[in-house]
């Protein structure tokens, strides 16, 4: 196995380029490797040990906070295909899905404004499935459809729903204080 | 000169392999070292058995100081120059301290850090702390009989940079090696967890004198993982007992205080408070200095009740820090209780009620954090066999953003990542032909620069001119494993090094500290050069080993050629190091450190491999 500091998240950990991965074997590979190159493993050794152990440890912990959430490891391997979908320049989104989150958002602006809990609750796991099969629908479209426009597409709604979701937690947070 | 330093008896490792090293507890009120002996964490008390340090420090008229118990018994009668609590000093502001109008002491507005003026001179926090520190270190050396190769030095989890930067300039200013800054709840559950053998969720709840933490951590395989962590680094016992503090002022029905009564009810404030711990009412019996005498009774209703609002405050950060790890309570397996304040049933009773569980009281709040820090202190130093190690993945309490348009908040690193984290973010110019600019890095979670702690103000020169928009600066940000931050910026179109001028809106450069250590020697009977001396004779053996033991286990990876440059560069530090030259040992020193650096990539690379080895059919098959 070739192994390079440069080398993809992907290659780090010895995985295929695939949506769908196996996360116990993702977190089995990070813990191997983080026990090795880890700087508290060089604490007493040289600067140069030091510096370069920090260096390695920063590099496992990206791979491993890229790949670990699908959303990211989405991104990044659309990013690595050639379908980088360019959340920051591209907002381009479906009518539809546009006001559909409008109205979603304004529905849990109100319920924080109202101290509504119950409803905030109710938003938040209608979201959350919502989400869900989204997820699944993204790993066919990469793994097997392989339409990588489509999934780029389907990236960039989600990066949308995830903000809402945040924002659902943040209400529930400053209503149940 | 070579040191030799005597192991414990029955101490397995071979004598000149044990490394002096230590744990300390850094604390608001009291402090600790500690160290493992033949395999056992221990708390190292003073000539009189006293475990706990006072974190007291009293500056004299003659320019002595006295530091802990001496000090503190002097708190009343000279409040003004003797500094109790310096902790929430540390990397503070004037605005950030909380009731700053009862506290004895005259401010000098300092820009970032407030600092202290005392009888001997204008003190900084850092320095106040160093005195402590440096007991400690004073205190250790005697008892372990040797320079100390290294300290762990914990901090609160909820500490931002400006306080861990502060901490670890105390420590180089008391003269320590700095192994590593520990959160204290993760020193804690490494106390704990390798104690109990313990594996699953855990919560640690350390309520210290001045700080409070909140860590859930996953404890599994000998990984201690930080799953998200919370706090407030102004919330602690000290706050309850200003609670009694006040109520005794309106039931008594004073006038102001003088700093000496006001000193003097503090103190029997924080006493009655400890009283009910154990008992249902405290009589407070004070007598002033106006002659006038001050008769009250606390009872447990009426401490309930005035403390309510503070108790409630170190659940809103734990809801959050559960939030953020995306568990729910019935996930924790155990809640450990760490700090003194948790001793109050109050808070027993609130943790247990929001856990729906017995908190675990089995170990000594007040020890436990010295205890687990001494014992990282030790596989730090290497004291430990490979294989019988454990590794800590902790995380970034606050998230770190970059000042944008309008003065909002761009987040570059978000709260609870894992460390050693880095994250870069490009910049381009406004202007046709701009060769600098202003970067303002912040720390918080709001989402206004104004509402954030500022951290540092970044100057970026030397860009070459271009048309606007045309230049691309990435200025990245690391985090490193104390949690402590650096930027480095580079112009990306014609591989420019842009000149980055650091501005710290806190902390002190690397003159002040060597003004500092130049005053400290001065006053002290501590010689300054041979203790420099000293350190880097040990620094350079610590080296030598380092390096012998990795040629001894990865010679393979180098050349006949490169081999021998590196015997060549480890005898040129044999040979210098027995010298007193110092200069000649830091620049040979250097020298090994060059011509060591491929090896160590080659030898990162090839533990990488090693650790990956063997796990890919499985992987594939799966």
């Amino acid at each position: 196995m070739s192994l390079d500091f440069n080398a993809d998240h992907f290659s780090l950990f010895g995985l295929p380029l695939a949506q769908t991965i196996d996360l116990a074997a993702l977190e089995n590979r990070f813990r191997e490797v983080q026990s090795q190159v880890h700087p508290d493993k060089h604490a007493h050794a040289g600067a140069a040990d030091q510096r370069l152990a920090m260096q390695w440890a920063t590099r496992v912990n990206e791979a491993w906070q890229t790949l670990k959430p699908p959303l990211s490891r989405a991104r990044y391997l659309l990013y690595l295909l050639g379908h980088d979908p360019q959340v920051e320049s591209n907002t381009a989104m479906p009518m539809d899905f546009l006001m559909q989150q409008m109205e979603l958002r304004e529905t849990v602006m109100e319920a924080r404004k109202a101290g509504d809990e119950a409803s905030l609750d109710a938003a938040r796991s209608h979201l959350l499935k919502e989400v869900r099969g989204e997820y699944q629908t993204l790993a066919e479209l990469i793994d097997v459809k392989h339409d990588h426009a489509a999934a780029a597409a389907l990236v960039r709604q989600l990066m949308f729903q995830e903000k809402l979701l945040h924002e659902i937690d943040d209400a529930l947070e400053a209503v149940t204080e | 000169m070579a040191l030799l330093q005597i192991a414990e008896p029955g101490e397995s490792a071979a004598p000149h392999e044990h490394r002096l090293a230590v744990g300390i507890d850094l604390g608001t009120t009291n402090s600790l070292v500690a160290t493992v002996r033949s395999g056992m964490s221990v708390v190292l008390s003073d000539e009189s058995g006293r475990p706990l340090l006072p974190s007291v420090v009293r500056y004299n008229p003659a320019g002595t100081v006295d530091v802990g118990y001496g000090a503190q018994a002097k708190q009343s009668n000279d409040p003004k120059n003797t500094i109790v609590s310096v902790k929430r000093f540390m990397g503070r502001g004037r605005r950030d301290i909380a009731h700053i109008e009862t506290l004895p002491y005259d401010f000098v507005d300092a820009e970032g850090m407030v600092k202290l003026k005392t009888v001997a001179g204008v003190k900084s926090p850092v320095e106040v702390s160093a005195e402590i520190l440096k007991a400690l270190r004073l205190r250790a050396e005697a008892s372990l009989g040797g320079d100390l190769t290294g300290a762990v030095i914990t901090v609160p989890a909820y500490f931002d940079d400006a306080q861990r930067q502060a901490t670890k300039d105390a420590a180089k200013l008391a003269g320590l090696n700095v192994l590593r800054l520990l959160n204290e709840p993760t020193a804690a559950a490494i106390a704990y967890g390798l104690d109990n053998g313990a594996e699953g969720i855990y919560a640690v709840f350390d309520l210290g004198g001045g700080t409070f933490d909140i860590s859930i951590l996953r404890l599994s395989k000998g990984i201690f993982e930080v799953m998200a962590t919370g706090g407030d680094s102004a919330l602690g016992g000290d706050d309850f007992d200003h609670r009694v503090f006040c109520w005794i002022i309106e039931e008594a029905g004073l006038t102001p205080l003088s700093p000496y009564d006001a000193r003097l009810l503090q103190t029997r404030a924080r006493e009655a408070k400890e009283y009910l711990t154990t008992h249902g009412e405290a009589p407070i019996t004070v007598k002033l200095g106006s002659g006038e005498y001050v008769d009250v009774v606390l009872t447990t209703e009426i401490f309930t009740e005035i403390t309510r609002t503070l108790v409630q405050k170190t659940l809103a950060p734990t809801r959050k820090a559960l939030r953020d790890a995306g568990l729910t309570v019935e996930e924790v397996r155990g809640v450990v209780m760490v700090g003194g304040a948790t001793r109050m049933p109050q808070i027993q009773h609130a943790v247990g009620e929001f856990f729906k569980q017995e908190p675990l009281n089995n170990l000594d709040p007040d020890k436990v954090v010295a205890l687990g820090a001494a014992t990282q202190a030790n596989l730090l130093a290497g004291n430990r066999a490979a294989g019988d190690d454990w590794l800590l993945l902790d995380v970034i309490p606050l998230s770190l953003g970059l000042e944008t348009m309008g003065g909002l908040v761009e987040k570059v690193i978000p709260r609870n990542s894992t460390i050693p984290i880095a994250r870069a973010q490009d910049f381009t110019t406004f202007k046709d032909g701009q060769t600098a600019m202003s970067v303002q890095v912040v720390q918080g979670e709001r989402e206004l620069v104004s509402d954030c702690r500022s951290l540092a103000r970044f100057e970026l020169r030397g860009i070459p001119p271009m048309v606007a928009g045309a230049a691309r600066i990435r200025v990245t940000f690391q985090v490193d494993a104390d949690g402590l931050l650096s930027v480095s910026a580079r112009e990306q179109t014609t591989g420019h090094e842009a000149r980055i001028e650091v501005k710290p809106a806190y902390g002190l450069t690397d003159d002040e500290i060597a003004a500092m250590l130049k005053d400290s020697f001065s006053h002290a009977s501590d010689d300054a050069f041979r203790r420099a001396l000293r350190e880097a004779q040990v620094e350079a053996q610590r080296l030598i080993e380092a390096t012998q033991s990795a040629l001894k286990d990865d010679a393979d990876l180098l050349s006949t050629l490169e081999r021998a440059h590196v015997d060549a560069a480890v005898t040129r530090v044999q040979s210098v190091m027995i010298g007193d030259d110092r200069r000649a040992i830091d620049e040979a020193m250097q020298a090994l450190g060059q011509a060591t650096n491929e090896f160590a990539a080659r030898r990162m690379n090839q533990s990488v491999k090693r650790a990956l080895s063997g796990k890919n059919i499985q992987n594939i098959d799966a």
